[in-house]
């Protein structure tokens, strides 16, 4: 092939950004499609775990080597996307003694480093794990950020060439002479960076090679292609608290089950998960009592939580695949492993490869094995450099401390900053002036706002994911129309106001799940500011006002001008005059 | 009238007596407080928390909108309210009879020569339906058909002046009307409290070097942004004690009436209204503790003989004749709720809310919410009934957000609510004593 192959990735998450950037680093021409934003499918809808391997040392060993190893690349190669918190496996007294010792020896078997701990130790490191927990194992579990670390992929995968188109749903995939030859994409608003209520359209993709990281939604490329991939989407749900009950990710150390784990991350703590095959990815039942279920199992491991304040709930589809021949009948029995379908050799269809399974955790690794694979089918020879060279943003974590004093941030503000930004910090905070706090409780300035549309047009989703603002107890209550207010003038005032619209809408989604106790009078607080002082809800926008039927004010009503608005009635029955 | 206290049981304290004992101080409370006072009676307000009302706007609306259309006319609009709504179950009367007390307690309010509402811009940049507003805010209103100038600061982002003007010329305001973001003049860091720009306009303090004083540095960054409007609007900032006076001055000098935008929390015109309205209260002679919660109430299981309020970790009891409970709702934490149902936190008064906590609210973040209703009900005399519809306490009534039955957000009746329920516990309290 004379010229530079062209690689089209399918897929805005993890997966698919991390083969893009690889791509794009080996020298490819690359464009990457997704129908929403960056990690709109399962990325952006887990509980943020950086696993250590632990949790598959027993199970699954395969991938808790994986997954130990690929912990530590990315805590360097990602370090401003890495909590480094640790990570304890507790038993209670019922939770057998036996699966605690296969446990630490697997853990040990995988190379996975781990410290065993008494209850009071494990107590000590933290202080509200319940009083009866008898034993613990540390592992290195970590929390990371999955908006960030995808952001972070597409970020570096463009500035190496490769063209990223988010709101772009492949609606075909064009298969000409038994090969895959291109892809039918529409786009929800023109290409480029999404901007409401700009004209959409089609677009024909030319390209020499199609991924499909698609995840979940393999089945459905496949569809468009003609052939069968059969993944088992399982769901689970992820309840997020308001605060940080534990600074460890605590694990409950039993062979399997549900509500089983707390991730600590940013300001809050997540507590996860169910595993239930689901047959549609996109709709599926959100109950309840699955929020119950997490609340009421995770409070065996930290008692707190029965009384505490959650903030939303979300759930998430995970991408679980397994040859149609091994037939697991539940989910939790599918292995956590990735599999890449080459669809030439599988179906006999040339032109596509789709990755399947699974995790974040390994999805630098996954995305180094399907772009080998790729680079072999054109001969080039490249080879992968993302275990080595750092994302944008931790390529130097020393730039921090000082710029924060230059910009004059308050402390908690600066350190979030910089937590988020790594070493973009200086380049991003330096474009305002003045810099006002626009979400107080994440700690987003507008500096980071605007970055942040700079990135993503005006989808304030997309900017959310990119700055957590209106992810923090307030749930926009507070800031969603400063942070909409950054899209103006460069955007129009109804572009301005749809997307705001949007925002708050997508916030109420999750808020439902928690709305009783605290959160249900944060809510009634975000509607009496939203509806009762800026009326937001009967914005007269679409209707003819009789402006002549309101009060002009009494300096008008004195000048006899304007309004006719019904005068009191003296005589009606009960109307008494003065206060006295 | 009660005369002496009660005498101490073994080291037990004194009951601090009283005729009326109103529990909650945001508009309701000290609206019920006020009419009891008014009857001659002796009257003490309890409160946990400093008052609501410095969080609150500070316009005073009665009904402002039906079924996301706005309402001109409330007291026309009163009939077309569901049953349960406490303005069906008081009348009218009582809401009319509440205005008229604000109207005799606060001054620097407009509003009370007509019964119609007027239209208020928002700092979202829409119009608001309301019965009675500031001076400060009055040159603002939307059926007033002058060209107008909102400004908006850099360092203020709750308030962007050009994106609520264009807002405002979409939802076909009668003037022309252009905004405009300007830097606040002084040395104010990013994320300063409001309060610090009006302090900066109440001292007229020196900026720009010591040139000029901060009112003249500010009518020198508006007036070449002017272009005709014959009045400039500015987010709720312009002055605290010497509001007036900064307003005047302004207005003069621009050559246009100085406005203001109302904001959220925390509010200056909310703080002042409250400044008010506990003046007033003192004037009338209310007995006023502010800080300490109401930890337990006794009863005989007909009346309520005494609640105990917590004052620095001391349990004392206070003892009245008679009971206003003015803890306001879910957002003023009078009502709490947990994965299975909903209370009322002092009294335990029965609150109706749907079995299932999902069918609490909708899909759509202003969909017809039931947590938006939650609240105690009441007869008549504005006292909670119990589920089966009899009075839980012969002598306690309700007032304000503790009250169900209204969507006051969605209605924009809050302020009514709090006044129609205040007036009428606070009256009925005071007259059962005399």
């Amino acid at each position: 092939m004379a010229s530079v192959p062209h690689i089209t990735v399918v897929g805005g998450g993890s997966t698919g950004t991390g083969i893009a950037r690889d791509l794009a680093m080996r020298g490819l021409d690359v464009t990457l499609v997704e129908k929403g934003n960056l990690t709109h499918g399962t990325t952006g809808r887990m509980h943020g775990l950086l696993h250590s391997g632990g949790r598959y040392a027993v199970s699954d060993q395969k991938s808790a080597r994986e997954c130990v190893e690929e912990n530590y690349v990315l805590r360097e190669v990602a370090t401003h996307c890495v909590e480094e918190t640790g990570g304890l496996f507790v038993k209670r007294p019922e939770d057998a003694e036996e699966y605690f010792e296969e446990k630490l020896q697997g853990c040990r078997d995988c190379d996975i480093p781990v410290e065993v701990l008494s209850g009071a130790e494990a107590r000590e490191m933290e202080p509200h794990l319940a009083e009866d927990v008898d034993r613990a194992i540390w592992v290195p579990d970590a929390a990371i950020d999955p908006f960030r670390l995808c952001v972070s992929n597409a970020l570096d995968a463009e500035r190496h060439g490769a063209r990223v188109e988010t709101h772009a749903e492949v609606t075909d995939v064009l298969v000409e002479g038994g090969e895959v030859t291109g892809l039918e994409v529409r786009h929800d608003s023109g290409p480029g960076k999404r901007v409401h209520g700009s004209p959409g359209g089609t677009e024909r993709i030319e390209t020499d090679h199609v991924v499909n990281a698609t995840g979940a939604w393999a089945g459905r490329i496949g569809d468009l292609a003609g052939v069968d991939i059969e993944v088992r989407p399982s769901k689970g749900v992820m309840t997020v608290m308001n605060t940080r009950q534990v600074d460890t990710v605590v694990n409950r150390c039993r062979p399997k089950g549900d509500a089983d784990i707390i991730v600590p991350h940013e300001t809050a703590c997540i507590l996860g998960t169910t595993d239930e095959e689901v047959s549609d990815p996109e709709d599926y039942p959100e109950e309840g009592w699955e929020v119950d279920l997490m609340i009421d199992e995770l409070s065996e491991l930290v008692p707190m939580l029965q009384e505490a304040r959650t903030i939303r709930s979300f759930w998430g589809v995970r991408p679980l695949y397994e040859p149609p021949e091994v037939g697991s009948e539940d989910p939790t029995d599918i292995t956590r492993d990735f599999f890449l379908l080459d669809h030439e050799e599988r179906d006999d269809l040339p032109g596509m490869t789709s990755i399947v399974g699974g995790k974040l955790t390994t999805y630098r690794l996954m995305a180094e094995s399907i772009s080998d694979h790729v680079c072999a089918q054109f001969g080039t020879t490249t080879t992968c450099r993302t275990a080595d060279e750092p994302l944008p943003g931790s390529e130097d974590f020393t730039v921090l401390a000082d710029a924060m004093k230059r910009f004059g941030l308050r402390s908690p503000v600066a350190r979030r900053s910089s937590q988020r930004l790594g070493s973009r910090t200086e380049s991003v905070l330096s474009r305002c002036d003045p810099n006002p706090v626009l979400c107080p409780c994440e700690a987003v300035s507008r500096a980071e706002v605007r970055d942040a549309i700079d990135q993503a047009g005006t989808d304030l989703n997309a900017v959310r994911l990119r700055t957590r603002a209106s992810m923090g107890n307030c749930q926009g209550g507070f800031c969603s129309h400063r942070i909409a207010g950054e899209l103006h003038p460069t955007h129009d005032e109804p572009t301005v106001d749809d997307a705001l619209t949007e925002l708050v809408e997508e916030r109420w989604k999750g808020e439902r799940h928690a709305l009783w106790g605290e959160q249900l009078s944060q809510a009634a607080l975000k509607y009496t500011l939203q509806a009762t002082t800026m009326n937001r809800d009967a914005d007269p926008v679409d209707d003819d006002v009789d402006w002549g039927a309101f009060d002009a004010g009494e300096r008008s009503a004195a000048d006899g001008a304007v309004t006719d608005g019904g005068r009191r009635d003296e005589g009606s029955d009960g109307g008494t005059t003065g206060g006295d | 009238m009660v005369g002496a206290t009660r005498g101490a049981t073994e080291g037990r304290p004194v009951a601090i007596e009283d005729d009326v004992l109103v529990v909650g101080g945001g508009l309701a409370g000290v609206t019920a407080a006020l009419a009891a006072a008014d009857t001659g009676v002796r009257v003490r307000l309890v409160s946990h928390k400093e008052s609501t009302l410095r969080q609150a706007s500070g316009v005073v609306d009665a009904l402002g909108a039906l079924d996301g259309t706005l309402v001109s006319d409330p007291y026309e609009a009163v009939e077309r309210l569901s049953d349960g709504h406490p303005y069906r179950t008081l009348g009218a009367d009582a809401l009319r009879s509440g205005f008229d007390l604000f109207d005799g307690t606060v001054t620097g309010y407009e509003g009370s020569h007509t019964d119609a509402n007027a239209l208020v811009p928002t700092h979202g940049g829409t119009v608001k339906p309301t019965a009675r507003y500031p001076e400060s805010v009055a040159p603002g209103l939307a059926s007033d058909d002058r060209p107008m100038l909102l400004v908006g600061f850099e360092t203020l982002p709750d308030f962007d002046a050009p994106r609520a003007a264009a807002h405002l010329e979409r939802v076909g305001v009668p003037f022309a009307v252009h905004g405009v973001t300007l830097d606040f003049p002084g040395n104010l860091r990013a994320d300063a409290a409001v309060t610090r720009y009006a302090d900066l306009l109440d001292e007229a303090v020196p900026v720009d070097g010591g040139r000029v004083d901060a009112r003249t540095a500010l009518v020198e960054r508006v007036k070449s942004h002017l272009s005709g409007a014959e009045r400039v609007g500015f987010p709720a900032l312009l002055g605290h004690e010497a509001h007036d006076e900064v307003r005047a001055e302004l207005s003069q000098r621009l050559g246009a009436d100085a406005f203001e935008v109302p904001m959220g929390p925390p509010s200056l015109p909310g703080t002042r209204l409250a400044d008010q309205l506990y003046a007033a209260m003192d004037d009338a002679g209310v007995g006023i503790e502010t800080g300490n919660p109401v930890v337990d109430v006794t009863t005989d299981g007909e009346r309520v003989t005494e609640v105990t309020v917590e004052r620095t970790h001391t349990a004392v009891p206070y003892a009245a004749e008679q009971y206003v409970l003015a803890t306001g709702g879910l957002v003023g934490k009078g009502i709490a709720s947990n994965r299975e149902s909903v209370r009322e936190r002092v009294f335990d008064c029965h609150v109706p809310h749907p079995a299932d906590r999902y069918d609490w609210s909708v899909e759509g973040a202003y969909g017809d919410h039931a947590f938006a209703r939650f609240g105690v009900r009441i007869d008549a005399d504005g006292r909670p009934l119990d589920a089966s519809e009899d009075v839980e306490y012969e002598n306690l009534r309700a007032a304000g957000g503790v009250v169900g039955g209204a969507d006051v957000a969605a209605e924009k009746s809050a302020s009514g609510v709090s006044l129609a329920t205040g007036f009428t516990a606070g009256r009925l309290a005071g007259e059962e004593v005399s």
